[in-house]
């Protein structure tokens, strides 16, 4: 199953188990979604289910808040995370912050989709990967899935939850083909992370896609340089399984953090403090980095594709880890 | 989508009848608890018993208790950060609103909103909110989840003029037309977004008007006449439950005091704001009940009486209220569930991590770790 058609499985079951579940977003209905997610969903759910909107993304967003407040369980699509900047005041004002500012009084029980993700030469404004925005916002739950399975079980957990979740796809993965488990309650809890790929000799984090140009880094260094790299995907980046990252680096006693977002407090940014904070001890190198360029991502095809990370950066940096053994 | 436009009733010439005795009493009440509320909110200010921003609605308490009396307890409202009144309306005790202003754990909201974050779920009153314009797109939200789950209920959501410059004013008139949503729109148009006057804030300065382009028509009513401010509310509320036509209405009111108590009021003359105090909500309304007879003098003084023995008790309990614990910080910032588990916050004090867990059981364990007992 393709990772689209895991994500449609999700909205529809839940369609179909949770009446207050209902979907909102620029062209999810009648055009089936930007990235056909939800295609066939206005078909099978109908109108009040299954709505079409203007694009007005910050009202999108800031009624679903309001709907979420008072009795549904609003799925909100945004045709791309660069969008989701016209809804950040309702995002972080209003969905994050509800529950904590009335003392408990009110919840927000909100799921906001969207992809993000450079390689279809759609420039500075549809290209970047702004996860680490989110993940900096308490109030906030963030899932980056990178598996059909993943995409499938996230997406309901999220759904079935009581907090904001910012569910952040990824364009180039919509068409990556998996195992997805059938039970209609397959369910990935937020706050594990997976190991993808074990290993002894490096522990390497990928984000989002970034997971997959890991675990293919990962073999190019058995093969080529007889290391064995431990790859995780975390999953979920708020809450975040430190435990499971902290638990691999005190094996591998190194760490290396493969993101395609900008460097500057960036995920791996943040998750390289905490990992010196709870596993200084067990590092024989600094924690490693590999990013997207620091830059605003460029349409050329050439330019494009180095301003993202690919399996060579991940290597030349799991090997730079290794340069005082 | 001519069927959609509903013509909004003119104004009635001369003064609308008045309410039953013991509703023409009720509201006069209620606008002297927002008034005396206000003016003891303001001198607690100025003692630093309250702190951050402070916004008065010190003249527009026809245009709030008007506007809330139009209201069915199932019906919601949703307001502004100027929105203690609203509260008050609606029936919240002035202790916790009080207890609110001033950061104490017996606030409405546990003293985690302040003054421009009042909530009081139990009453339908989904929120004051500090950014403008941005409560729009949460009352037509609360509106759709009325319409959708076929209750029979009404959203009012509240805000000021200088909100119908935001881009959520038209997106959500839009979206509300769009999908007929039951929700009412009250512009309380106080003259003045800020500082800056309704002429220089913007080219229509016709407000109820500005939601017609978006398939919201406009009523307007003397939003300092409570008695007309409930009829006019009242019926736009009949016509966006009855004929699922969302309205927009305006409230022409001014406030008395400045925008927030860090307001050197350099923007308006002293003339205009005496001219308008001429026009008192509560003064007018009061000698208009003794004059048609519903209220001796006494009782009006009475009124005021109650109002000011309810905020002293108020004040006091709010001043005795204790600040919330600090193990108390990470309440609520996450509804906890069995699905959700993990590493959520950085604790600043403990340079540690939170998982979730309710911090009070976090430093109960301390405590019983640090008597030697067992920690668990």
């Amino acid at each position: 199953m393709r990772y689209r058609e895991a994500l449609n499985e999700a909205l529809r079951e839940e369609l179909r188990r949770d009446e207050t579940v209902m979907l909102m977003g620029e062209d999810i209905g009648v055009f089936n979604g930007a990235f056909k997610v939800t295609a066939g969903l206005l078909e099978e759910f109908g109108e009040r289910r299954v709505r079409d909107t203007p694009i007005s993304e910050n009202t999108i967003v800031g009624m679903g808040v309001g709907a979420a407040m008072s009795g549904l369980r609003p799925v909100v699509e945004l045709m791309t995370i660069n969008f989701s900047l016209l809804a950040m005041d309702q995002i972080i004002n209003s969905a994050a912050h509800i529950h904590y500012m009335f003392g408990g009084q009110a919840r927000v029980p909100l799921v906001i989709r969207m992809p993000q993700g450079a390689g279809h030469q759609l420039g500075p404004t549809h290209s970047h990967c702004l996860e680490a925005m989110y993940l900096q916002v308490p109030g906030l739950l963030v899932a980056t899935p990178s598996t059909p399975a993943d995409a499938k079980g996230l997406l309901k957990a999220a759904i079935r939850d009581d907090n904001p979740v910012i569910f952040i796809e990824h364009e180039s993965l919509y068409g990556q083909r998996g195992e997805v488990p059938e039970d209609p309650d397959h369910v990935v809890d937020f706050g594990s992370a997976a190991i993808c790929r074990e290993g002894d000799d490096v522990t390497i984090v990928g984000i989002s896609r970034m997971a997959l140009t890991a675990q293919r880094a990962a073999e190019a260094l058995a093969a080529e340089h007889d290391i064995q790299a431990e790859v995780i995907d975390p999953r979920t980046l708020r809450p975040l399984d430190l435990d499971m990252i902290c638990g691999s680096v005190r094996k591998t006693n190194r760490c290396v953090i493969v993101e395609e977002g900008w460097p500057h407090g960036g995920v791996g940014a943040n998750l390289a403090a905490l990992i010196q904070e709870q596993a200084f001890d067990w590092l024989d190198a600094p924690v490693a980095r590999v990013t997207g360029a620091d830059v605003p991502m460029p349409y050329s095809k050439p330019l494009e594709q180095i301003a993202f990370p690919h399996e060579p950066q991940v290597v030349t940096a799991v090997l730079s880890t290794f340069r005082d053994v | 989508m001519a069927e959609h436009v509903v013509e909004a009733s003119p104004n009635i010439e001369g003064p609308r009848p008045l309410p039953a005795a013991d509703a023409a009493r009720d509201w006069l009440a209620a606008m002297l608890l927002i008034r005396r509320f206000e003016e003891r909110a303001g001198e607690l200010y100025a003692k630093a018993l309250i702190g951050g921003f402070l916004h008065l609605a010190v003249g527009e308490e026809a245009a709030i208790v008007g506007a809330v009396r139009a209201l069915r307890d199932r019906d919601y409202l949703i307001s502004t950060y100027r929105s203690h009144g609203h509260a008050l309306a609606r029936g919240t005790e002035p202790e916790r609103v009080m207890a609110e202003l001033m950061g104490r754990e017996g606030g409405v909201c546990r003293g985690r909103g302040g003054s421009m974050h009042m909530f009081d779920g139990e009453r339908r009153f989904l929120g004051g909110y500090g950014i403008v314009g941005g409560n729009l797109p949460l009352g037509a939200g609360v509106a759709l989840a009325s319409d959708y789950l076929k209750r029979d209920e009404a959203t009012l959501c509240v805000f000021g003029d200088g909100a119908s410059n935001q881009g959520t004013f038209g997106e959500t008139m839009n979206l509300a037309a769009l999908w007929r949503l039951p929700v009412v729109f009250l512009v309380t148009n106080n003259q003045f977004g800020m500082g800056t006057a309704l002429a220089r804030h913007s080219a229509v300065t016709d407000l109820m008007r500005k939601g017609e382009s978006f398939g919201v028509p406009g009523m307007r009513c003397d939003g300092m006449d409570v008695v007309e401010t409930e009829a006019v509310v009242a019926e736009a509320l009949a016509i966006a439950r009855e004929q699922r036509q969302p309205m927009l209405v305006e409230a022409v009111t001014y406030r008395f005091r400045g925008h927030s108590m860090a307001d050197p009021e350099e923007y308006r003359t002293r003339e205009q704001v005496a001219e308008w105090r001429k026009r008192d909500p509560i003064d007018v309304f009061g000698e208009r009940l003794e004059a048609e007879g519903v209220l001796e003098p006494s009782a009006r003084e009475a009124l005021d009486a109650d109002a000011l023995e309810r905020i002293d008790a108020a004040a006091a309990f709010a001043e005795q209220s204790p600040f919330p614990a600090p193990e108390s910080l990470y309440d609520n910032v996450y509804v906890l569930g069995d699905q959700v588990r993990g590493w959520y916050s950085v604790d600043e004090r403990a340079a540690g991590v939170h998982r979730g867990e309710d911090e009070r059981a976090l430093a109960e364990r301390k405590r019983r770790a640090g008597n030697g007992e067992d920690g668990g």
